[in-house]
């Protein structure tokens, strides 16, 4: 049952209980406890397909989003997260409510997730094998990712690329994906199909709007993908395309400098990134228009399934 | 609807669960694989609280009974010990350095805590997460040393002229070093305590009795001398959040179960305490383990120790203090009780660690610091993520 199968009375009833409500996004299940009305109206539109696992016994994170009185302040709010009952960042204002709870829950996954190899990196999947587009932030990951997956790709993960060193498959964590300033425009026009949230103003990165991840993505999300294509995206303004094939060598170096956990899993994550490099293209993409960039890695790809 | 009384009563059997769940988890890792699932939601959470979650999965994977555990629980357990296991490489690596740095100098260099449990090899070293590097020399060395690390790659981190000099002048240690293309803190002793502690003593007998260990130049600490800083630690160094850590008990009690097999070291033990007038925290250690962690202490040695109990007033207020305050409860119950347990046991350690006006000297100036406002919690970036 998902989250949108209950009527939003319900949802936000279950979600303001003592207990709260157990949901499973990606291999994650989280128990999340809400005192923060508009927050609940919002997740229930924007979270809507995510799964409630019912009779999960171990929950991998406890969180509780709270909006009180700011301390001193007349007729302001502030949020708080918790995890596990403490709260290991500052207050925001109690709008922001949304961008500090998927920071929150990003916070949690960097932490205790060691279990995993973590690639700071946005992945897409078609026929079973994956692009894995790395970036460092102002690359615009977020917003080719939101193209993709709005142009015949379903959405692993938007932020985390997680690896299973076991059998290197790729597991999907479909959140939400944060398009930043101009991006937001640039999807909007882009994929008139996208279901964008609100804008939150003024956040420590700006204006931030999220995507929903398709409903497809989340209904798949126990599919795992075999990495197919390392492609490092990098939006310059105004630059024709660009899409060139790198050394195996120099992709490597740039695949464990990115992610977030490489020296945690030293020799294992040393071999499973070399094997992964291995088994995929690499390539390097400067681009300007979204069209042409996504048109580029159809072709790409296309070739190597036919 | 439950009464505010039901209520009440509710969260303090979840807090007694929460606290016997876990201590269970520590006495008897063998019980572990019939644990419900349910059971391990909540002793993951407090485990991690108490930064146990490693030793959990160390005990585990020697008991091979890592299968009879909730695949999700498994996760959790396998993360930390991955974290865990790149602490100990990294510190390793970083002592290596500094004994590489330090070639030719006529130094004994020793290593404490958590680096000289994995070079010793001791069962508190599996699974056991440290964040620094401590090392004792002697006090007279320690300019030389210092000035080798500076020479050699290592850089001061930035501190206030006042925490300077209280470094320099009132503690144990001098101010963290760090390798400039390193993360890692090394934290240089002079002594075991703050020169200001009223437990103060002489560290010249504990380099008489250091002792060499395999593969490394470094030596470690006496069995006597290892248990009783790993006391001075878990009782006259507070934190205000944690109070006193679960995990130093829980070293007091492996180094209790392992060198209490060598013969003498339980004869020797109380005799030594004495020497260093370190009989008060033994006596509290004892009976602490005893209590929590059901260590096995001979008869003879709890009654000589006994000679160093507090007044009885004083010791039915730690019994209540200290369990109130070590044990973690449920992550979702807090209690301001055991939050002023914390507070008292964190106050008694400044008590003892200086002089009541240097105290109130230092409390004011720390106070003032926090009225003008830090910052003392995380911000949020990747960049961030990826150092945490």
């Amino acid at each position: 049952m998902t989250i949108c199968a209950l009527s939003y009375d319900l949802a936000s009833q279950r979600l303001s209980s003592t207990s709260g409500v157990d949901l499973q996004i990606g291999p994650f299940v989280f128990n999340l406890r809400l005192h923060c009305p508009d927050l609940a109206r919002l997740l229930y539109e924007l979270w809507r397909d995510y799964p409630l696992a019912e009779g999960a016994a171990v929950r991998d994170f406890h969180i509780q989003a709270t909006s009180n009185p700011a301390p001193g302040r007349w007729l302001r709010r502030d949020v708080r997260f918790f995890v596990d009952g403490r709260t290991p960042f500052p207050l925001l204002p109690a709008h922001h409510h949304l961008p500090m709870l998927e920071w929150g829950l990003n916070w949690c996954i960097a932490q205790r997730s060691h279990h995993l190899l973590m690639l700071h990196a946005a992945v897409v999947e078609r026929n079973g094998r994956a692009i894995i587009l790395p970036a460092w932030p102002g690359h615009g990951k977020s917003t080719l990712c939101a193209a993709l997956i709005h142009s015949g790709w379903r959405l692993l993960c938007d932020e985390f690329g997680l690896v299973r060193p076991e059998d290197g498959a790729l597991l999907p964590l479909p959140r939400l994906i944060p398009l930043k300033n101009e991006s937001i425009e640039v999807i909007r026009s882009f994929a008139p199909s996208a279901h964008i949230g609100p804008s939150f103003y003024g956040t420590r990165k700006g204006t931030i709007a999220h995507v929903r991840p398709p409903t497809e993505s989340v209904e798949r999300m126990h599919e795992t993908a075999r990495p197919g294509w390392f492609v490092f995206p990098r939006w310059v303004a105004g630059s024709p395309l660009r899409l060139e094939p790198m050394l195996k060598s120099e992709a490597f170096l740039m695949v464990a400098t990115n992610a977030f956990n490489y020296e945690v899993l030293g020799q294992t994550s040393f071999e499973l990134v070399g094997r992964m490099v291995d088994a995929c293209d690499c390539y390097s993409l400067v681009y300007s228009d979204l069209d042409q960039a996504i048109k580029a890695l159809d072709e790409l790809t296309r070739a190597a399934d036919d | 609807m439950n009464s505010p009384g039901q209520q009440m009563t509710e969260s303090a059997r979840q807090r007694e669960q929460a606290n016997a769940l876990l201590l269970a988890a520590l006495r008897a890792p063998e019980s572990l694989p019939g644990l419900p699932p349910t059971d391990w939601d909540l002793l993951l959470r407090v485990a991690r609280r108490t930064r146990l979650l490693g030793r959990l999965e160390a005990q585990l994977a020697a008991l091979g009974a890592l299968d009879a555990v909730p695949e999700r629980a498994v996760n959790h357990l396998r993360s930390a010990r991955n974290l865990v296991q790149h602490r100990h490489t990294l510190l390793t690596w970083e002592l290596n350095r500094v004994l590489w740095a330090l070639e030719g100098l006529d130094v004994p260099i020793v290593a404490l805590k958590g680096v000289a449990y994995v070079l010793a090899d001791l069962p508190a070293a599996p699974g056991r997460f440290f964040a620094d590097l401590d090392l004792l020399v002697p006090h007279a060395d320690i300019q030389a040393v210092e000035s080798r690390l500076l020479e050699r790659g290592w850089i001061k981190l930035p501190l206030s002229p006042y925490d300077d000099r209280y470094y320099r002048v009132w503690m144990h240690e001098i101010p963290p070093l760090r390798h400039r293309e390193r993360e890692n803190e090394i934290d240089i002793h002079h002594r075991i305590l703050p020169r200001t502690s009223r437990f103060d003593f002489d560290p010249a007998p504990l380099f008489e009795r250091t002792r060499p260990v395999a593969g490394s130049q470094a030596r470690v600490l006496g069995p006597h001398d290892m248990l009783l800083h790993g006391l001075v630690h878990l009782l006259l160094e507070g934190d205000p959040q944690e109070g006193l850590r679960l995990r130093d008990l829980v070293d007091v009690a492996d180094l209790l179960r392992h060198f209490g097999r060598e013969p003498g070291f339980w004869d020797g033990l109380v005799p030594r305490a004495e020497q260093l007038g370190l009989g008060r925290p033994l006596y509290y250690g004892l009976r602490f383990t005893r209590r929590l962690l059901a260590s096995e202490v001979p008869d003879p040695v709890l009654r000589a120790a006994s000679r160093w109990a507090p007044p009885r007033p004083v010791g039915a207020l730690m019994d209540w203090l200290l369990p109130l305050a070590i044990l973690p409860g449920h992550p979702d119950h807090p209690t301001r009780r055991a939050a002023l347990a914390r507070w008292l046991l964190y106050a008694r350690a400044h008590w003892v660690r200086m002089p009541p006006w240097l105290l109130i000297r230092h409390l004011l100036y720390k106070s003032w610091l926090r009225v003008r406002g830090v910052p003392k919690r995380a911000a949020l970036g990747p960049e961030e993520l990826k150092r945490m």
